[in-house]
């Protein structure tokens, strides 16, 4: 485990290197050519083929494919602006749908909030959303999320949910149903029968946020138990 | 970025019907306020108050002027308050937003107008010298109900601070440094604090004391309420909003008196706890 700054080199080689987050290729330096964009712990695969960097920003930058949960804010001729906690607002094509066509395009609110995948994030334009699976053009869950709340936690805390085998997600499945769509920005939607399960959901999810509480799975079970549900 | 999104349809709607539960997202009573945790720097005045995410740093540093001709035998005070985007992204630099308007005048209100400080100690020779107190605010993070937060760091700065002690022998002034003689705190006339009580569009949902940013932009109203242990009214402030039934503003006051009590207990607890722990040499 190494700590790394912005601009520092990495020695990350392989004949097949695949960069995560964090990572800039770059040409003109003599030795090594993989730079850190940003500070925190490099890691990679146990092959050394994938790296990538784990930091505790709490700013989302957008990367290519990421899936996000981003906020309605406006209409902008045939599509929408959304809000998805970066710098700038990301752009939703009206047809960046699955079946949308001219005629019939999803009907979106100011203020909806929906699923959807970065399709396109470069450094000198706005970035790009689109609401369905781009090998196979189905939605997959993309789209409008109905109902429910939005949670929103650290950077770090929305990778930690998607990892399988975090503890938190199934502790409180086991407790009642519910239906969470994660987004990497930071932003997690939650469904659930009862407004308690859900606050119940929120205030675990802050609690086990390294950027909150910082509890592991023993804590975390106590103060489920705390709760009223 | 311009200002702020409003939150989103989903959050609206949930927001309201928990709240219409009498559930909170922090899971706390709808009149239950954040405990301060309180942490003094190593200068007197010097205050870190923090109320859940929201977290406010005060100092109070005095230095002696001439006073204006108008008040020739008192002190002044002044209060410096800015929130920038530090506080929150909702914030930006150079334009004062309604919020940033609304907390400085708040401030001036509860920490200056009300007379906390006697001004009259603070004066040294009658017309040439007086302290010249100022307060510095600074937001360093906002997650709702910065109003209260600001007004307790700055309160509990001025308890905190002492000034250096002075000696006037003729038109002589010697001023003692701090490890010469004990310095003196200041004369106050009594300790205010401000509650501030979110309401919502609907009349049946209870108002929220201490409410989180999303409840603060979600509410239909804010009532600030600055009042001291002793009963003491000093501020009531309600900008708009949902109208109010007389009954309801009285309950919320007697609510406050109470709230107000328990905090006073806290803030002279921490404030004790601090000078035990501070060795004041006097030679």
């Amino acid at each position: 485990m190494s700590f790394v700054l912005p601009g520092e080199l990495v020695p990350a080689q392989h004949v097949n290197l695949k960069l995560g987050p964090g990572l800039l290729q770059v040409s003109d330096v003599k030795n090594g050519s993989v730079m850190s964009t940003r500070a925190g712990e490099l890691k990679h695969t146990a092959n050394n083929r994938e790296w990538w960097i784990e930091g505790n920003s709490r700013r989302y930058v957008p990367a290519p494919q990421e899936s996000v949960i981003g906020v309605v804010i406006a209409r902008s001729g045939e599509g929408w602006r959304v809000d998805i906690g970066s710098a700038h607002f990301a752009s939703l094509d009206g047809l960046a749908f699955e079946g949308a066509t001219k005629r019939s395009r999803p009907n979106l609110k100011v203020g909806s909030v929906l699923y959807a995948r970065v399709s396109l994030a470069h450094k000198d334009m706005e970035p790009e959303l689109e609401c369905f699976d781009a090998q196979t053009r189905k939605a997959e869950g993309f789209g409008e999320l109905k109902g429910g709340f939005l949670v929103r936690c650290s950077l770090q805390m929305s990778r930690m949910l998607l990892d399988q085998s975090h503890f938190l997600l199934p502790l409180l499945g086991a407790r009642f149903p519910l239906e969470v769509a994660i987004g990497l920005n930071g932003r997690v939607w939650v469904s659930t029968k009862e407004p308690k399960y859900t606050i119940a959901v929120s205030r675990c999810i802050e609690a086990v946020d390294p950027d909150g509480g910082g509890m592991d799975e023993r804590a975390a079970k106590k103060f489920l138990a705390t709760l009223d549900i | 970025m311009p200002r702020p999104p409003s939150p989103s349809i989903p959050e609206r709607e949930f927001l309201y019907a928990s709240l219409k539960q009498s559930l909170r997202l922090d899971g706390r009573l709808p009149l239950e306020m954040r405990e301060p945790t309180l942490t003094f720097g190593p200068d007197l005045g010097w205050v870190d108050c923090a109320m859940g995410r929201t977290r406010v740093l005060a100092s109070v540093d005095g230095k002696m002027v001439k006073p204006t001709p108008e008040r020739p035998l008192e002190g002044v005070i002044t209060i410096h308050s800015e929130i920038s985007p530090m506080a929150s992204s909702d914030y930006e630099t150079g334009r004062a937003s309604d919020e940033e308007v609304v907390l400085t005048r708040m401030l001036d209100k509860v920490l200056r107008r009300s007379d906390t400080v006697d001004k009259e100690s603070l004066c040294v020779q009658a017309g040439q010298r007086v302290w010249h107190l100022r307060l510095t605010i600074h937001c360093l993070a906002d997650a709702g109900n910065l109003l209260d937060c600001a007004c307790l760091a700055g309160i509990v700065a001025l308890k905190h601070y002492r000034r250096p002690e002075v000696e006037v022998e003729g038109e002589d002034v010697t001023i003692h440094h701090p490890s010469e003689r004990a310095p003196i705190p200041l004369a106050m006339h009594h300790t205010p604090y401000c509650f501030t009580f979110a309401y919502f569009p609907d009349t049946t949902t209870q108002a929220v004391l201490d409410p989180t940013s999303l409840e603060q932009r979600l509410s239909a109203g804010l009532l600030s309420i600055a009042l001291n242990a002793q009963r003491e009214l000093c501020v009531v402030q309600k900008a708009g909003g949902v109208p109010l039934a007389p009954d309801e503003v009285m309950r919320i006051i007697n609510v406050a008196v109470g709230k107000a009590k328990e905090l006073d207990r806290i803030v002279e607890k921490r404030l004790q706890e601090d000078w035990s722990t501070r060795n004041v040499e006097v030679r």
